[in-house]
């Protein structure tokens, strides 16, 4: 039997540097996370205090917290969950629910396919013409359309995911018993699926709190306390973002204990919603 | 066997109403899903209408010359898109030629190499870093990463290849730290997670009955994947690319922070740049003219254009791969 020793050597030789590759690939990828997460804490431990709570965002030079634009970013993420979950929900049922394998329903979820991945600016272009210009000034409630705007596509999306994942004989037995569409909806699929679409709202609510680039041109910013939604209204972003740009070191700080906040945050909200969406699988 | 009940009136009436009023309930119920589902078509349909109407000033005044002209000078009110359709296709260029093979590398970790008590912390914290917001990105990528290569990578690519014909134009200039190739690279790691996530999906995917096959015979694992399981997810990884190509091309702040917003194209890639989605970002609450304000919004409908197109692509590859399992 004759070995091709060089052959075999080759393709070994081969096969560990692709291993080698791709071990250094996520080697790659994890130490990028390490980086960002330690330049974040390392930079906004620092600026992190109680006064960030209690008091508003100051002019250059002086002490000050991000009160307003914490308050700002609560209300309009609160105010866009409110009105965008009920309608991804009801969407996202008819889906799944009514319309599984209809025309009307390949084109509302291709599009929502599309909105979901959508450049947020744009979506921000488009609530500017629709409540900006009509109401001749930036305010907190166009922050919050065009925040309901990203909301709704994410919670259609995991919604019907989760309502297809009900088997259909919960949805027969319902059914046999003598319940109307609506009660076997509301009581049997809506109650399986919860845990999943809850998670659907967890993860919107994590996607809005870090979106910037459509509040610049909605909500726009605010240096003080405001509450009225009519008039522009600060948040962490757009807050982050001013500051960020600006020459000025303690707003510099201010930027990085925003973004901290942020992301603590935003990975609250997506290790919550992983941990919700598994308890449903198994 | 009779339903007492039947034979007492009273009682059907009874009966008759609540199925009366269970039946309204259902329309209604329907209805209000359908609506839904239709908001989400006409939130689509007012985008494009709201572009389009919000791009007819510019449009008129600047024709279809407006994305083959390179000056942007507010003070004259002339405009022209090239210079942010340079920035935007070279930066997630850029980012795509090392986020995909990258991110297929990490991918292929997960799926088949990493121990089985690593992999879901890994495959974690690899999607987390797609959760952090753009601007976490951008205030990292202004105060951390640019001064960093600036001194660590620029300066020494930039002396080594200076006297390189091609190469010294591609990488000339001075080293800013913030440009086109900064902001590619950023965008190259907010991609990252998204390509290895569909890719590690899609290669899992792969019935292990050919794995083994091929390992039966006696391929290496390279040769496995190589040529049993990329070739059977091949359609999988194209639309994820794809998927992630969108996110690049539409992607904001990361890239408004750190690209240096400038409207003319430089032949180096170090040099600072804009891309469309920065300049919309930049510019749009300083636009004092119509004219101004209508050539930003044109440019986001040239970026809605183009992200469609591609997200448009990505879907039905997805969507005829999901196909093909059910068979």
């Amino acid at each position: 039997m004759v070995v091709n020793r060089a052959l075999y050597f080759r393709r070994r030789l081969a096969n560990s540097a692709f291993i080698v590759l791709s071990f250094s690939a996520a080697l790659f990828g994890l130490a990028w996370l390490g980086f960002i997460l330690w330049a974040l804490l390392s930079n906004g431990v620092a600026a992190l205090g109680p006064h960030l709570f209690t008091e508003t965002t100051p002019p250059p030079g002086s002490q000050g917290g991000l009160s307003n634009a914490i308050f700002g970013s609560v209300v309009m993420s609160l105010g866009a969950v409110v009105i965008g979950t009920p309608i991804g929900i009801f969407a996202g049922t008819y889906l799944a629910e009514y319309a599984r394998y209809g025309k009307l329903a390949f084109v509302v979820r291709f599009v929502n396919d599309i909105l979901l991945s959508a450049p947020s600016i744009v979506l921000g272009l488009f609530v500017y013409e629709l409540v900006v210009v009509p109401m001749g000034h930036f305010s907190a409630i166009a922050g919050i359309v065009v925040l309901a705007v990203i909301v709704i596509p994410v919670v259609v999306r995991t919604t019907e995911n989760m309502l297809l994942l009900v088997p259909d004989s919960l949805r027969e037995a319902a059914s046999s018993l003598g319940a109307p569409r609506n009660f076997v909806i509301k009581l049997v699929t809506w109650k399986a699926a919860r845990a999943g679409i809850i998670t659907g709202a967890l993860l919107a609510i994590a996607r809005i709190s870090g979106e910037t680039a459509p509040i610049l041109f909605t909500a726009l910013n605010n240096n003080f306390m405001s509450t009225d939604l009519t008039k522009p209204m600060a948040s962490l972003p757009a807050v982050i973002f001013q500051y960020a740009i600006s020459p000025y070191e303690d707003w510099h700080d201010l930027a990085w204990a925003g973004a901290l906040l942020v992301t603590i945050t935003v990975l609250t909200l997506s290790i919550i919603a992983r941990i919700l969406g598994n308890q449903k699988r198994t | 066997m009779t339903d007492i009940s039947l034979s007492q009136t009273a009682d059907l009436t009874v009966r008759a109403q609540t199925a009366r009023r269970a039946g309204a309930g259902d329309t209604r119920f329907r209805l209000t899903s359908m609506a839904a589902a239709i908001l989400v078509l006409l939130i689509f349909a007012g985008v494009i209408a709201s572009l389009i109407l919000g791009s007819m000033p510019a449009f008129k005044a600047f024709g279809f010359g407006f994305i083959t002209t390179e000056a942007w000078s507010p003070a004259r009110d002339r405009f022209g898109a090239l210079g942010p359709i340079y920035g935007t296709l070279v930066t997630s260029a850029i980012a795509m030629l090392i986020a995909l093979p990258v991110g297929i590398g990490i991918a292929i970790f997960l799926t088949e190499l990493c121990p089985r008590m690593f992999r879901r912390p890994v495959g974690i914290a690899i999607e987390l870093l797609a959760g952090i917001p753009s601007i976490i990105y951008g205030i990292w990528g202004l105060f951390v990463f640019a001064p960093w290569f600036q001194g660590a990578v620029q300066e020494p690519v930039m002396n080594a290849v200076a006297d390189v014909p091609v190469l010294g134009t591609l990488f000339g200039g001075a080293p800013y730290g913030i440009g086109i190739f900064t902001a590619g690279l950023i965008l190259s790691i907010m991609i990252l997670p998204f390509i290895a996530a569909v890719t590690r999906d899609v290669l899992e995917t792969v019935p292990s009955v050919l794995k083994e096959a091929a390992y039966g015979v006696g391929a290496t694992q390279w040769e496995v994947i190589r040529k049993v399981a990329l070739p059977f997810a091949r359609t999988g990884v194209v639309g994820g690319a794809m998927l992630a190509l969108g996110r690049a091309l539409g992607e904001t702040m990361a890239v408004t922070f750190v690209i240096g917003n400038a409207h003319r194209i430089a032949p180096s890639l170090f040099a600072p740049g804009t891309s469309i989605s920065a300049a919309i970002a930049n510019e749009f609450t300083e636009a004092t003219t119509e004219v101004y304000t209508s050539a930003l919004i044109e440019l986001g409908l040239l970026l809605f254009v183009i992200t469609f197109i591609v997200l448009a692509a990505a879907q039905l590859m997805l969507r005829s791969m999901e196909k093909g399992q059910g068979k």
